[in-house]
């Protein structure tokens, strides 16, 4: 038999019996939608906290630090490999290294010092960062307002959204994310700021009587060339950018408030935390880094590149280290929510089992006479499945429909609720378009699996007992 | 439409049964339905089997339709041997080479005349587009041209019957079996029906096989009655009554015990 044939009967077959099709078809529905919606709201949990990831804009880069720094990331790190007395040190030569592995598009230190800035003669404090000129093509600086730095060594800056808020004498509100950066930008694009910081110089060679107006470093007589002098600097900033960035989001240049371009940063010589601990290890005048960022091709390649830094006695770190737990935890719980759901499914399916083995006992004598004038084995079979298939769809569609409406009633109570605790609103309960194809195919093949016993049994159905079947 | 292409015009067996036994277990008990039935049936004859309820006569048609299978001995209907053919080739057997008609007729009630009879068109793939113009046509011969649309329990017995053998011939079967076709209509209306069939065993050269216990209405329309009793052949008589014999041309065969 053809296929617009099964269909048309096997739809005229479930019209026969309305009322109990129909319930079953509800069944599959209410199984369908309470698989959707505990996917979608897995899929929905999952989102935000990979948007906030994302945002980071560190997925390509791995972050390279001495082990003398003895702040690490992974206990097991610690304990194998050097002590962090002998460890290497992360100078310009090892970045230098670095930068020539393979897969290694830059390698650039992390420049960043806590220092005082002026904007209309109020001082405000803030960390600034350095940053290279490929941050340019990162997704994080997608979203400035104005413009990028003109030149790797011009005296600009780019200010985060806080800290623009905190120069416009506007109180950041806790925890909202959509400020209008624009809005922010306008009156500050263009203006100068005042950055104060201090500058270390080498002083000439050790004994020498090094005075400063400033301050003075207490530099150890017996090491040569070791010692500097830090001296009070000042440097005009131009605004030429506010970034839309995550303050809260992960480790990394952007967790800093203000932003500089790295050649300028590093012609500053503006002392850094690592400096004074340093001092008694630093003979010549080639810099030492607290850290250094590595940027990778692909984030397919951080892992090997994050083991052969490793291997060269660094500590690594990347954001994929981090969101690899993540990840996992969501994938379990996206498990364990397809089980939940797919329970209400398994009982729909013992439904349709139900329903077209009752089918059959009804139908005996029809499918006698079917045999009688023609009908295969083959056709019996394909007509219950045919049934089982349009159930299957039917069911399907109608519970994407619930699940989807069932999700936007839990959205709308979640945010309400979110919304008295003050908190931003966020969409808990994501249905994409694969979800939606996935659960009416899949509702399509239950439907057809339990089709199977009934189906087989239609078929094999004796043509002599079922026409003697009143 | 007369004596279409294709119908075996000779006179060799249509239908050969030999040593034919159908046997069934009830509990402790072995029921011999068939017991070693031996028959020919000439093409284009008209047949009768005979016999009083439970001698096994309903059990040989459906041995013959191919809706069971033998338990020893064969069936051979048109050179195939039917206890050889596999459950597909069977039911494919049963969609071209058999057109049956029942006592309890036998239509789904929940399609129409047109559907009903439009159903074996379905089994054998035919095209769409022709279905509705051949069901119609297959109905109009049988004068319920005006009931197409109508569902079974609409009709009369008579009617439902006339839309049974409507649907029996639509695939163009060379042989018709027909169950205790009168059984369930009243004496006017059989005799309309029997007539229907006499009809196409004598225009299309049909072979016809009809199971009836009513020894007077076989007497009238067939042209060979066989008697059966405990599964068992116990008569085998040409029937000379002359209103069988009309337009006759086909031999019946002589007393086989």
């Amino acid at each position: 038999m053809k296929l617009p044939d099964l269909t048309e009967l096997a739809v005229r077959n479930l019209r026969e019996s309305v009322l109990r099709n129909s319930l079953t078809t509800i069944g599959i529905s209410v199984g369908v939608a309470s698989l959707v919606a505990m996917l979608s709201l897995g899929i929905g949990l999952q989102q935000p906290a990979s948007r906030r990831l994302m945002k980071s804009g560190l997925f390509d880069t791995v972050v390279v630090t001495s082990r003398r720094d003895l702040r690490n990331f992974n206990r097991e790190e610690e304990r194998s490999g050097p002590a962090p007395g002998e460890s290497r040190i992360l100078d310009e030569p090892t970045r230098r290294e670095i930068e020539r592995l393979p897969n290694v598009l830059e390698a650039y230190p992390d420049i960043r010092f806590i220092t005082e800035l002026r904007f209309e003669d109020k001082p405000h404090l803030t960390m600034v960062a350095a940053l290279p000129p490929s941050a340019q093509s990162n997704d994080a600086f997608d979203a400035v307002q104005g413009h990028f730095f003109s030149t790797d060594i011009a005296p600009e800056v780019i200010l985060q959204k806080t800290f623009a808020e905190e120069l416009l004498g506007k109180t950041p509100r806790v925890g909202i994310d959509e400020t209008n950066v624009a809005e922010l930008a306008a009156p500050l694009l263009g203006k100068e700021l005042t950055m104060r910081y201090a500058q270390r110089e080498t002083t000439e060679a050790a004994g020498s009587k090094a005075t400063n107006d400033s301050s003075t470093a207490p530099a150890d007589r017996s090491l040569a060339g070791a010692a500097y002098s830090v001296v009070s600097r000042e440097q005009k900033l131009k605004i030429v950018g506010v970034a839309d960035l995550d303050p809260e989001s992960m480790r990394g240049p952007t967790r800093a408030r203000v932003f500089l371009p790295l050649k300028l940063a590093e012609s500053l010589h503006a002392m850094q935390p690592t400096d004074l601990r340093e001092i008694s290890r630093s003979a010549n005048d080639e810099p030492v880094y607290s850290s250094v960022s590595v940027r990778v091709k692909s984030p397919s390649q951080i892992q090997a590149v994050e083991d052969t830094v490793k291997k060269m006695g660094f500590n690594t770190f990347s954001i994929l280290d981090a969101s690899r737990s993540v990840q996992q935890f969501f994938k379990v719980l996206d498990v364990f929510l397809g089980i939940f759901g797919s329970l209400a499914l398994a009982v729909a399916f013992i439904g349709i089992v139900n329903t077209l083995v009752m089918a059959i006992l009804e139908r005996r004598r029809e499918i006698g006479i079917m045999k009688a004038i023609g009908a295969s084995d083959g056709d019996i079979r394909k007509l219950f499945f045919a049934e089982a298939g349009a159930m299957g769809v039917l069911g399907g569609i109608v519970g994407v429909a619930l699940g989807w409406a069932i999700g936007q009633v839990i959205n709308l109570g979640t945010n309400i609720y979110l919304k008295r605790q003050s908190f931003p609103p966020e969409h808990f309960w994501a249905v994409p378009w694969w979800l939606v194809a996935f659960a009416v195919v899949f509702s399509f093949l239950v439907s057809l699996a339990a089709g199977l016993y009934p189906a087989g049994r239609a078929a094999r159905l004796d043509p002599v007992q079922a026409l003697r079947y009143e | 439409m007369s004596s279409a292409p294709g119908f075996p015009q000779n006179h060799a067996p249509a239908i050969r049964a030999e040593q034919l036994c159908r046997h069934y277990r009830m509990g402790e008990t072995l029921i011999r339905a068939v017991d070693g039935v031996t028959l020919n049936v000439r093409t284009g004859e008209f047949v009768a089997l005979l016999g009083s309820s439970g001698s096994g006569k309903s059990s040989v048609l459906n041995l013959i339709a191919g809706l069971d299978r033998p338990t020893s001995g064969s069936v051979i209907v048109q050179e195939r041997d039917l206890a050889q053919l596999s459950r597909e080739d069977l039911a494919r057997y049963r969609l071209h080479t058999v057109g049956m008609v029942f006592q309890s007729f036998n239509l789904i009630a929940s399609m129409t005349l047109a559907e009903n009879v439009e159903l074996p068109m379905r089994f054998a793939e035919v095209d769409r587009e022709k279905r509705g113009d051949l069901a119609r046509e297959a109905l109009a011969r049988v004068g319920l041209l005006a009931r197409v649309n109508h569902r079974p329990s609409e009709l009369s017995g008579g009617e439902q019957q006339r839309a049974a053998l409507a649907r029996a011939l639509i695939n163009r079967p060379q042989l018709l079996l027909a169950d205790e076709p009168t059984g369930n209509l009243d004496s006017h209306t059989g005799t309309e029906i029997m007539n229907m069939v006499r009809e196409f065993n004598q225009q299309l050269r049909m072979t016809v096989v009809m199971v009836t216990h009513e020894r007077a209405l076989a007497e009238r329309y067939a042209q060979r009655l066989i008697f059966l009793a405990d599964g068992k052949l116990v008569g085998d008589d040409s029937n000379s009554t002359v209103a069988a014999k009309a337009g006759t041309h086909a031999s019946a065969e002589g007393e086989r015990r």
